[in-house]
């Protein structure tokens, strides 16, 4: 590091002689060190959608579109976004034609054409290919290639919402030729594809470590060529949260970290030395509670947690959760954990503006006595040791999370809370990578819930709130029969909410799917089927003061648009 | 010697396939089947393949000599053709899961950062521990010998993720001597890049070597102790010899069979035993591979990873129990 | 230890001079010893006796008292969620001294059982130190997770979450711990065992077992103690390294590892989080150190008198 220190202060010295000019040229800010403090794996987001890695592929390889801090689409390689408007899009909403921006060239010097976006859709599609993204060609039956410079989606049924394909981080598009032996199976053996993919991003792949650090440089086929500023970006990996905040705002010695999820006073003493920021952009981020409303009892066997184990015995009563929720002061967990990166929330889809509920905002201000009452009333009294009970039952939950500082102290929180009002609360952290890995043979997946209630964070791309609003379908409850493949963590089935999500499905006009999206919002909040606690920034990253060009983007990769980073003189 | 020696090589052979029915078996207990360890987004025709690869589909004790196929003769030959370049044919490779590359890449490109720290740690270790313990046995409740004592029971419990955080508050955020982070792309080139080099390994080293030393310097002094009272000791001093010979040849080279076994059986956890320290300074070696491996439910890492560290320790208990004969030649063999 | 309540005038009672009389006489002359074993028995003292003199729950959430600091309301000030810090390092104490002590006995045991038996008898020695080899070669981590995995849920139903954890902690962490001392163990008794004096012993016909007891075994307490003090640490530090991987106790449940390692981040701001239960890990463990060193002395025959 101390090298490329000295590197940077003299590209700087020598710019600063040279004047005004010196800004507009590719490479002349030297290096850029970003931390990733859960290291990138693998540049492939077909093979891999966490994260860390569709935003360190992003820097590398495109999409069509991309999503901007605001959450419009604008072009990247396409030469405008279509729309009904400007004839994009069919009149039957089930094809749209992008037209690609002529000139762009991959890093290795050869021609973009549309082939390759084609190429991308057979890639993803392929049989054994494993691909991660393939619900992004949900719907799709043909992508064909008009002439160079166009392609056309043909979808199954009319698409109100066309977007998804070739869009955003999760979209990018691979290069034919460089993939062309890595299609169906093959996918899982290339790693030299995987790890240094050929893209018309602004850098290409120099050094890739998986996880560990990936080395990139300038791309000198990028298609502005005063752009990036940057020679090169080296992303580290590893530590955690607050090792890279320390990093970034106190040793210096990195200019961006990502996902600062450290205690507000950690970070305000930090940045009060000045020199960096945090910066924070909110997006649908929503930590929330999972209500388990199947019964999670261990003497039911290989029927826990399932709905054959029937329901159950007290969080299927809508004045429970209620009561759960009201006694719950969100502001404080806020002011602990969280800070300027947290507000309050009473939904679960809390972004954009138009889709936001204010049916739920009762939760916002805490009262435990209105809640006792609840309970008082749904026949839920104190029993000798001060926990309520009802015909033999006991009001003890099961609390279970990922490991983690913030989520601890939430816990520990909540349990008091919860406590005061006379439910017993047992806590449980799981480490986040079994937690999330999906693992069916784990008990301690989120997806088997062997818990009454769990906590964690979930969010959807960009804005359109559908697709994740359809994964509390009946079907799409995790269970044995589906090796636990599921969204639908809370077990909520409801015949009236499918047939609503049905109809999201096939509507158009952008009022009535706002009024669907909250509809089927309050189903969920008031059907008891979720907890919300707090809408959480995307992007909460710690910048230092000499990194300029940051904009803070919710929606799509947080490095979407690293071509325009710079130093600051 | 020799016969014994060989003997006991020849013994590590069994063991070692002991040891690797044991991983096998660890493995075969988690619950579940191995199978659904593959990350649920590998389609059903993958997992069919991999599940063929690996042999799943035959019994227990078949797929068990398919596993040994792949460890003691696919993977060495693979090895071998990567130092000599020789091209001996296609074999089927052990793929780590969460990066879709071959697990043996994975750990020969962690290699050395870890032997560089937290190999040179444990020899300074060992280089600091040796003197402390034999002067603090040899002056025993003297000031040395305290403070010694106070500085390797601080050594040995504060936990690391402290002292770490600790030193990096001091050196890298108050005196900025030092970075905090280990940049595995740097190449020594030139002088510049060497003391980078030097200054990125300060903090790591400085950690793992205190709680290295903490540990040794305490089996040392207590075995210099046991051999100071012994009736050859006071022979040796009554024929006159130095006080000099007397200690660093005698009394010495009886100390220090106990601490040689302790010293190299505690080498192989060179390989795994730095997962904190790696994680706070980033350094990304080998305990940092097996954790992201078991996080990740990546078994054919984890498989192959604790694999290697059993042949490790089985390698250094060898080499432990040789230098026992050569230091101590009343133990005898036959 | 336990007679430390015998009155002190009862040594020139002169009762019948025994080998742990002995001991105990020069343990007494040893002064870092009994520094050390107040020290100790001060602490264990302090954290069964403490909680009900400082009465305050240590999962008790005060939220406006957050990060504060010395006060005598909060001894040792109160960490970001308000809860009392003299509270949990209380708390923390019984159960990481619960867990070293026991975890570090039942490692001791073990490992000295199999050293001896595997340096003193031949024809055990080749199958033991193969299964200390095994054990060695087992990779701990992976082994921690599968019994955590496995057999946590049984533990929790059929003993409660604390309780069970502390059984599963405690035996995890003695069994993959013993295998250094029965090593080490074994070089010594391999030594011993041609010594003269278990020659002497050997040829006027004393029986095995008598030979291991009483001139073996007090020959190989020192290298014991050594490990029995260190194993104290490592057990607490084990603890909270398992505590770091989501492996440990129940969050809300504090052990003084997990003070230290959720304290970590708060160094700059509130020191004392750290500071309070990483003295209390430093003097359990030199305390048990110099408790240690007086036994040793103690136990040596030559030391003795002087």
């Amino acid at each position: 590091m101390g090298t490329s220190r000295t590197l940077l202060l003299a590209g700087a010295a020598a710019l600063s002689l040279a004047g005004t000019a010196a800004f507009a040229q590719r490479g002349a800010d030297g290096q850029v060190n970003i931390l990733y403090w859960q290291a990138v794996s693998i540049l492939n987001p077909y093979l891999s959608s966490g994260t860390k890695d569709i935003q360190g592929a992003s820097v590398v390889i495109e999409p069509l579109a991309r999503y901007d801090e605001n959450g419009n689409l604008t072009p990247t390689l396409a030469a405008e976004i279509p729309t009904l408007e400007n004839g994009g899009v069919s009149a039957d909403l089930t094809s749209i034609t992008w037209k690609l921006k002529p000139g762009i060239k991959w890093s290795d010097g050869t021609d973009f054409t549309a082939a390759d976006v084609v190429f991308t859709w057979l890639y993803c599609t392929a049989e054994g290919g494993g691909c991660q993204q393939e619900a992004k060609f949900g719907g799709v039956t043909n992508v064909e290639a008009i002439d160079p410079l166009t392609v056309k989606i043909t979808f199954d049924t009319p698409k109100p919402v066309p977007y998804a394909a070739f869009t955003g981080g999760q979209g990018p598009i691979l290069q034919a030729a460089q993939f062309k032996d890595c299609v169906g199976a093959q996918a899982q053996s290339c790693s030299q594809q995987n790890f240094y993919p050929v893209g018309t991003g602004p850098f290409v792949v120099k050094d890739f470590k998986a996880n560990d650090v990936v080395v990139y440089e300038a791309n000198p086929n990028y298609r502005d060529p005063a752009k990036p500023a940057f020679q090169t970006v080296q992303l580290k990996g590893g530590g955690d949260a607050a090792a890279a905040a320390r990093s970034v705002l106190e040793t210096a010695e990195f200019d961006y970290a990502w996902n600062m999820q450290v205690e507000p006073e950690i970070l305000n003493a930090m940045t009060a030395k000045g020199n960096g920021e945090i910066v924070a952009a909110f997006g649908t981020s929503v930590e929330r509670f999972d209500i388990n409303l199947s019964n999670p009892d261990s003497a039911l066997g290989d029927k826990r947690s399932t709905l054959e184990g029937g329901v159950h015995p007290f969080l299927t009563d809508p004045k429970v959760i209620r009561a759960l929720s009201l006694a719950i002061d969100r502001q404080i967990i806020v002011d602990a954990g969280y800070g300027p990166n947290g507000r309050v929330t009473c939904n679960i889809v809390p972004a954009p503006d138009f889709n936001v509920s204010t049916n739920n905002d009762w939760c916002k201000t805490p009262d435990v006595a209105a809640a006792k009452a609840l309970l008082d009333e749904a026949g839920w009294v104190p029993g000798s040791d001060g926990v309520r009970v009802k015909d033999g039952k006991r009001l003890s939950i099961l609390y279970q999370t990922s490991t983690n500082a913030v989520r601890q102290g939430t816990q520990a929180l909540i349990k008091q809370m919860w406590e005061e009002l006379g439910v017993e609360t047992e806590l449980r952290n799981v480490s986040a990578s079994v937690f999330f890995g999906g693992d069916p043979s784990s008990p301690d997946t989120f997806q088997k819930l062997y818990a009454d209630v769990q906590m964690y964070t979930n969010n959807f791309d960009g804005t359109d709130p559908e697709a994740y609003l359809s994964s509390w379908r009946c079907e799409l409850i995790p269970s044995p029969a589906n090796n636990w493949l599921g969204e639908n963590m809370s077990r909520y089935c409801d015949p009236a909410y499918d047939a609503l999500v049905a109809e999201l499905g096939k509507t158009a006009d952008p009022a009535k799917r706002s009024e669907l999206a909250i509809r089927l919002n309050d189903m969920l909040v008031q059907g008891g089927a979720v907890i919300p606690l707090v809408h959480r920034a995307t992007v909460a990253s710690a910048k230092a003061n000499s990194l300029g060009g940051v904009i803070a983007n919710a929606w799509d990769s947080e490095l979407w648009n690293i071509a325009d980073w710079h130093r600051v003189k | 010697m020799l016969t014994y020696t060989l003997r006991r090589i020849a013994f590590a052979v069994p063991t070692l396939i002991v040891i690797s029915f044991i991983i096998f078996a660890i493995l075969e207990l988690s619950p579940g089947d191995p199978m659904s360890q593959v990350p649920l987004t590998v389609p059903i025709e993958v997992r069919a393949q991999i599940a063929e690869a690996l042999g799943l589909n035959e019994p227990f004790h078949i797929r068990y000599l398919l596993w040994l196929n792949q460890f003691f003769i696919n993977e060495p030959l693979n090895l071998i053709e990567h130092l000599s370049g020789w091209d001996l044919g296609e074999r089927p490779r052990v793929t780590s899961w969460i990066t879709r590359a071959p697990v043996v890449d994975l750990i020969a490109e962690r290699m050395p950062q870890t032997l560089m720290v937290v190999g040179l740690a444990y020899l300074f270790g060992v280089l600091i521990a040796l003197p402390i313990g034999i002067i603090s046995a040899y002056a025993k409740y003297s000031l040395f010998d305290q403070f010694g004592t106070l500085f390797s029971m601080l050594g040995y419990s504060v936990p690391t993720f402290l002292t770490g955080t600790l030193l990096i508050l001091v050196f890298s955020v108050w005196l900025g001597w030092f970075p905090d982070s280990y940049d595995t792309t740097l190449v020594v080139t030139d002088w510049a890049s060497f003391v980078a080099q030097v200054e990125q390994m300060v903090l790591p080293v400085t950690v793992l070597t205190l709680f290295n030393a903490a540990q040794i310097s305490r089996f040392m002094r207590s075995s210099m102790l046991d051999n100071l009272g012994q009736d050859y000791v006071r022979t040796a001093r009554a024929k006159g010899l130095k006080e000099q010979v007397v200690v660093l040849v005698h009394v010495l080279r009886n100390s220090l069979i106990p601490v040689v076994t302790v010293i190299a059986l505690g080498v192989p956890q060179i390989f795994a035993g730095a997962i904190i320290t790696e994680q706070i300074f980033r350094v990304n070696g080998l305990g940092a591979l097996l954790i992201v491996g078991i996080e990740g439910a990546d078994y054919p890492l984890v498989q192959t990873l604790t694999f290697i560290f059993a042949v490790l320790i089985v390698l250094f208990n060898l080499i432990a129990d040789i230098l026992y004969g050569i230091l101590d030649p009343r133990i005898r063999y036959d | 230890m336990t007679d430390a309540t015998l009155p002190a005038a009862a040594a020139e009672l002169a009762p019948p001079r025994t080998l742990w009389r002995d001991v105990w006489l020069q343990f007494r002359k040893h002064k870092g010893a009994m520094v050390g074993a107040a020290v100790f028995f001060t602490i264990i003292v302090l954290v069964i006796f403490g909680p009900y003199i400082h009465t305050i729950d240590p999962g008790k959430l005060d939220i406006r008292a957050k990060n504060a600091g010395v006060s005598w309301a909060h001894p040792m000030g109160t960490d970001n969620l308000g809860r009392d810090m003299f509270a949990q390092v209380l708390a923390g104490g019984r159960t990481s001294l619960a867990v070293g002590v026991s975890a570090m006995l039942l490692s001791i045991v073990f490992g000295a059982l199999v050293g001896t038996v595997s340096g003193f008898f031949r024809r055990m020695d080749g199958p033991l130190m193969r299964l200390t080899d095994l054990f060695l070669a087992l990779p701990l981590l992976p082994l921690l997770l599968v019994i955590i995995m496995l057999f946590r849920d049984t533990l929790r139903a059929a003993f409660g979450p604390e309780t069970g954890i502390f059984m599963l902690i405690v035996f995890v962490i003695g069994i993959t711990s013993w295998m250094q001392t029965a090593r080490i163990v074994r070089g010594e008794v391999l030594a011993l065992r041609e010594r003269e004096f278990v020659l002497a012993a050997r040829s006027i016909g004393t029986r095995p077992h008598r030979i291991v007891l009483r001139h073996i075994l007090p020959n190989v307490l020192s290298p014991i103690m050594v490990a029995a003090t260190l194993g104290i640490a490592s057990a607490i530090i084990t603890e909270s390294a398992l505590s770091f991987l989501g492996l440990g106790f129940p969050p809300d449940f504090p052990t003084w590892g997990r003070l230290i390692y959720d304290g970590k981040d708060f160094i700059q701001l509130t020191p004392e989080r750290v500071l309070w239960p990483g003295l209390a890990i430093s003097l359990t463990v030199l305390s048990v150190n110099f408790m240690g060193d007086g036994l040793r002395d103690a136990l040596d025959p030559r030391m003795r008198g002087r």
